[in-house]
Parts: structure tokens; sequence; C-alpha cells
């Protein structure tokens, strides 16, 4: 008999993605759904997809859902959480959703330590409407609204969205991810595993930034688009842990018990 | 049931407490604070109970909707500027057809306007106010009493349609003091399929108001609005004050109808037939109950305190059918039941 090494998770329902070959939406909702199964948790996990191109992510998980309006998802994911606080609750949001519309609504879920994990793509670019310019698009990127490139002067700079909310007292757990390839994304399934045990042990906020590529948007291959994380996208955002106080937050956690 | 002498903002969350609210999320502005402060003081002695201050308006009306989505009975509070704030989730909560409630303490407006009590958000909050097709209850509220009464029937009917209900008062019904006696809470009925748990062994499910096919965005757009015709059918009230032998009826609601049944015991006094035809659903409108009383009289006399919003409802109802003047005061002045008594007895000199 064959061995099964490779399966669908089974917190992902039977469907096609809808998302563009070579995205890392497809990626990264296989990973948290496998995620989701090995801890356990499907049955107890609420998620809130944003708006953007993963506003579709309740035809993909199996597990309960609900939709957010655009950068609301900590809001609403805070409100799950504090009425249900044995359950898990995980908000998915894009770059725009995250780091522009609903920047106020994700910094103080962070700041305020609300116990759930926010998984952030970051590709750099506004996905589902065309390819504008996002809050982490990159200096001199060229979208369809910075025809020129990105210009410090007009339009500001990327917003390092880990290193922002790695300073914030109120979180637990951050890291900086991408799937651009195997080894990367066995990485990101490590962090998000992580992720979600923080949440499962009541440790407080963890946030898992994940490079995505975007090669629609881009226009670019999948191939280059891979390559293009490691040549300029990850020199602008590094990848790494930027803030680990699992441990930290454990002891008291442990010595009060 | 004892009598006690509260605040309309106080006398709102006691009543929303009293009535199972589990959940309340708010945000600074005046004059609605002292609601806000009762929940923080009192949501942490109650078994459940969850208060949260938000970093804002939108955030508050959006962690109501994620604790609505798991059943919670939830509640969140504002003044006029902080509603507009409010509506994307307002629109939200229609859509994804999730129960909770609303309060708006209308101050001055536009824009940060003041923070005298005024009546300005009237089409903001019978139009239904975001962006979409539907409708919020909306109580309009006139005695501290009612602020109780309808604060609990509000948690009900948003339960019984899952929509969102809004209570309108303005700042004069938030900060005055009247006795009040508290109702026993209706058992609350709410099905388990409405509310998003965790899937534990069974399928799962999902909320959402993004509909992309038009076909099927058409025909949830029709399914609300059934469930507005049925609403508009059953829920509608209102009260009626010296109406019976009236020559001429003043049509007001929350503060004004207050300041109009003063000026009308007055009137009464020089023998003039004046009577208060005071919604109390401000949406849906009463408006089959005031062309009844058309047949009755035929004058009417809108009075806001606004430069004139419920008037357009008073027109509907009654254009062709009957005699419609205003008088408004907008921009937070309220003025004295003698003041208006005034102006309503020279109207009054003029109708046949």
């Amino acid at each position: 008999m064959a061995k099964k090494v490779f399966g669908r998770p089974e917190s992902l329902k039977e469907t096609y993605f809808h998302y563009c070959p070579g995205c890392g939406h497809s990626i990264a909702h296989r990973l948290v759904a496998e995620v989701i199964d090995e801890l356990g948790i499907r049955g107890t996990t609420i998620g809130v997809p944003p708006a953007g191109c993963a506003v579709l992510a309740y035809n993909y998980f199996d597990i309960d859902m609900l939709e957010a309006q655009h950068g609301r998802g900590p809001a609403t994911a805070t409100g799950i959480k504090r009425a249900l606080p044995d359950r898990i609750v995980f908000s998915y949001q894009g770059d725009g959703d995250l780091a522009a519309i609903g920047m106020a609504e994700s910094f103080h879920a962070a700041n305020r330590g609300e116990n759930i994990t926010v998984i952030f793509i970051n590709n750099a670019v506004y996905g589902m409407t065309g390819g504008q310019m996002a809050p982490t698009t990159m200096l001199d990127q060229r979208t369809t609204t910075s025809p020129a490139g990105r210009n410090k002067i007009l339009d500001g700079y990327p917003v390092k969205v880990s290193e922002i909310f790695s300073q914030l007292q109120g979180t637990t757990y951050v890291e900086r991810v991408t799937v651009n390839s195997p080894a990367s994304v066995n990485k990101t399934k490590k962090a998000l595993k992580k992720a979600f045990q923080c949440q499962i042990d009541g440790l407080g906020f963890s946030l898992v930034e994940i490079l995505s590529p975007c090669p629609t948007n881009w226009k670019m291959t999948s191939v280059a688009s891979c390559k293009w994380i490691d040549e300029v996208m990850s020199k602008e955002f590094p990848l790494g842990v930027f803030k680990d106080n699992i441990a930290a937050v454990k002891k008291p956690a442990e010595a009060a018990s | 049931m004892n009598k006690v002498l509260m605040s309309g903002n106080n006398i709102i969350a006691e009543a929303a407490i009293r009535a199972g609210c589990r959940f309340y999320a708010g945000y600074p502005i005046t004059p609605q604070n002292e609601l806000t402060e009762y929940m923080a003081e009192h949501m942490r002695n109650v078994e459940g109970g969850v208060f949260v201050q938000s970093e804002s308006e939108i955030a508050a009306i959006h962690m109501i909707i994620g604790a609505s989505a798991t059943g919670a009975r939830v509640m969140t509070s504002s003044s006029s500027p902080g509603i507009s704030l409010k509506q994307e989730g307002i629109s939200s909560m229609a859509a994804c057809e999730l129960p909770g409630v609303i309060v708006n303490i209308m101050r001055g407006g536009p824009g940060l306007g003041n923070i005298r009590p005024a009546q300005g958000d009237y089409f903001q909050a019978t139009r239904g106010g975001g962006h979409g097709d539907y409708r919020t209850i909306v109580y309009g509220p006139a005695t501290c009493q009612e602020l109780a009464d309808l604060t609990m029937n509000a948690f009900d009917l948003a339960d019984l349609y899952r929509t969102p209900v809004m209570i309108l008062a303005d700042g004069m019904m938030g900060q005055m003091m009247e006795p009040v006696v508290f109702k026993k809470p209706k058992p609350r009925q709410y099905s388990e399929k409405f509310m998003l748990r965790g899937a534990g062994q069974g399928k799962s499910k999902f909320f959402r108001g993004l509909i992309l096919d038009a076909i099927d965005m058409e025909e949830h757009n029709w399914k609300l609005e059934r469930k507005y015709q049925v609403i508009i059918k059953k829920e509608t009230l209102h009260e009626e004050y010296k109406t019976e032998d009236a020559e001429l009826v003043i049509v007001a609601y929350g503060t004004a109808a207050r300041i109009a049944k003063g000026a009308i015991k007055r009137l009464r006094e020089n023998g003039m037939k004046v009577g208060l035809f005071r919604p109390i659903t401000l949406w849906p409108f009463p408006e089959l109950k005031l062309r009844a009383l058309s047949k009755k009289v035929k004058n009417y006399l809108v009075f806001e305190l606004s430069t004139g919003q419920m008037l357009d409802d008073v027109r509907l109802a009654l254009q062709g059918y009957a005699a419609i003047d205003f008088h408004g005061r907008p921009g937070g002045v309220v003025p004295t039941p003698a003041e208006l008594a005034n102006v309503i007895a020279r109207h009054y000199e003029t109708i046949d």
C-alpha cells in the first residue's frame, strides 16, 4: 500500500481557489487550514475574512466565518473573542486592509493585546481592485496609481507593519515570513502554528506577516515574482521574528496557576 | 416594582443590561457619555458582561457586529457625528441580518455642530443612514419611562427581525432625570442557527453581506424588503393626546413632543382646541394612523428641533388630506412650552 503523504486539509472545502496563478493566498489558506487541523481546533475556530482578494475565504475555509468590512477585521474579531473567549479567532487581512483603511482597528486590537491571531498578507499592491498603490508598495514601484513609481515625496514610505506592531506592548508574537519557496512555505507554517498556539495558550496578540507574490499586478511571471520577493521586497521588509514574548508571558501565567 | 430616579443616559444603559445586553462597545462623545460610563461601571458586575472602550465609533460598531454574530445581545451608543461614523457597520448589520441596538443621543449639527439637544438626524436614522437598500427600526422616546421600555423592546425587535434597531433621542432626553420603573424583560428567543460559535463537529457556517451575483443580491434585497413590510404592518407605534375634539394637531416626537404637550396644556386652559400626534416609531412612521386622523382634523403643525425632516413623512401621510404647517428650532435651541404656545396660538388664530 502506498503511504499518503499529502492531502487536502479537513478545514479546506472541496473547491477550487479563484486566485490567480502564482498568487500566495492559496498557499497561505492551505497552511492556515493545515495548522487548524493539526491543532485540532476546526470546531472551535472562527475566522474573519477581509475585503480584498481574500474576501471569499469563506468559500474555502470549512470553519465558521464572519465577513468584516474593509479594515475592520480586528474590531470584528475583538467582538467575537470577547464574547466567546474560549474560541480561536483569527483575522485574515491584506496590506490595504491592515495598514491603510484598517490601521486604527489593527493597531488598537494589537495594543489592547487581544488574544487573537492576525494573518497579514503583504503583496505590496491592492490586488482585487486592479493593482493600485498600497501602503506597503515599494519606493519606485509602479502601480496603476503610481504610474511613475512610488514617490516618497508625494506618497510617503512603505509601512513596516511587523516592525511597528512589535513595538506595541500588547503584542506577544510577531513574525515576517514568505511563501516563495518550499523552504519558506515550511517556515511560514511553523510561524502560523506558533501564532495559533500562542492564542490557544491565552498568551495574547499574534501577527504573522506573509510576503506574498502577486504576479498579475506586479506584471511578472510567477517565477520572477518569487525572485522579486528575495531580491527586492525582503530587502525592504526583512524576514524574521520581530517579537517573541511567548516564554515571558507564559511564566507569570504559569506562576499564577 | 420600585420607582427609581435616574438620568436618561443611565436609564438606557440599565434597561439594556436588564434586557440581557452582555456586550457594549463605545467611544466618548457628549452628550451621551453617562451611558458609556454606566456600562463601564455595571457591565463588569454582570455575568458574561463585556465592556470595551473602542478606539473609534467605527471600531465600536464592528465590535458589536462580531459579538452579535456569536449570539450575544449587543449595544453601542453615540451622538450625531459618531453615528455618522457607525453607518458603515449599521449597513453591514442590516445586510448580514445581525441584531443589535444603536443609541443616538442627538446634538446640534451638521458637522461637529454643538452639544445641545437637536433632532437633525431624523433623515439619517429613518432612511437607513448608510449605503444600500435597507431600513432601521427607529424609536423616538419622549419620557424617561419610554427610554426604559423602548430600550427593552428594541432588543426584542432586533432579535425578532434580525436587524439593527436605533433609539433616537437627544441631549435633553439623555441628560434629564425622571422617576422610572423597569419592567420585567421578556425571556429571549433567538435560534442558535443564527449564531456563529465554531462549527463543532457539524457543518461550518458563514455570515456575509457580499453577494456578487446580481440575481442573488436582488433576491436578498427583496427578502429584506419583505421583512420591512412586516415591520411596517406590525410594529408601528404612536400616541394621540387630546385629538378627540382638536381643531389643530401638533405633530412632534421626542423632546419636541414634550414641549408641545406643555404648550397644549396651556392652550387648552385658554380654550384652544389643540392636540398632539406623537410618532413613537419614527421608522416605520405611523403614516396610516395620521391619515386616519385627517378624517376628523384638517389642520396640522409639525414641530421639530430641526429645519423640517419628519415634515417630509407628515407630508407623505397628509398631503392632499389636510393643511400642513411647520415650526422648527434647529441648532440646539430648545424653546420653552410657553414660547411654543405663543407660536401655536398665533397659528391657531389663522385657521378656519
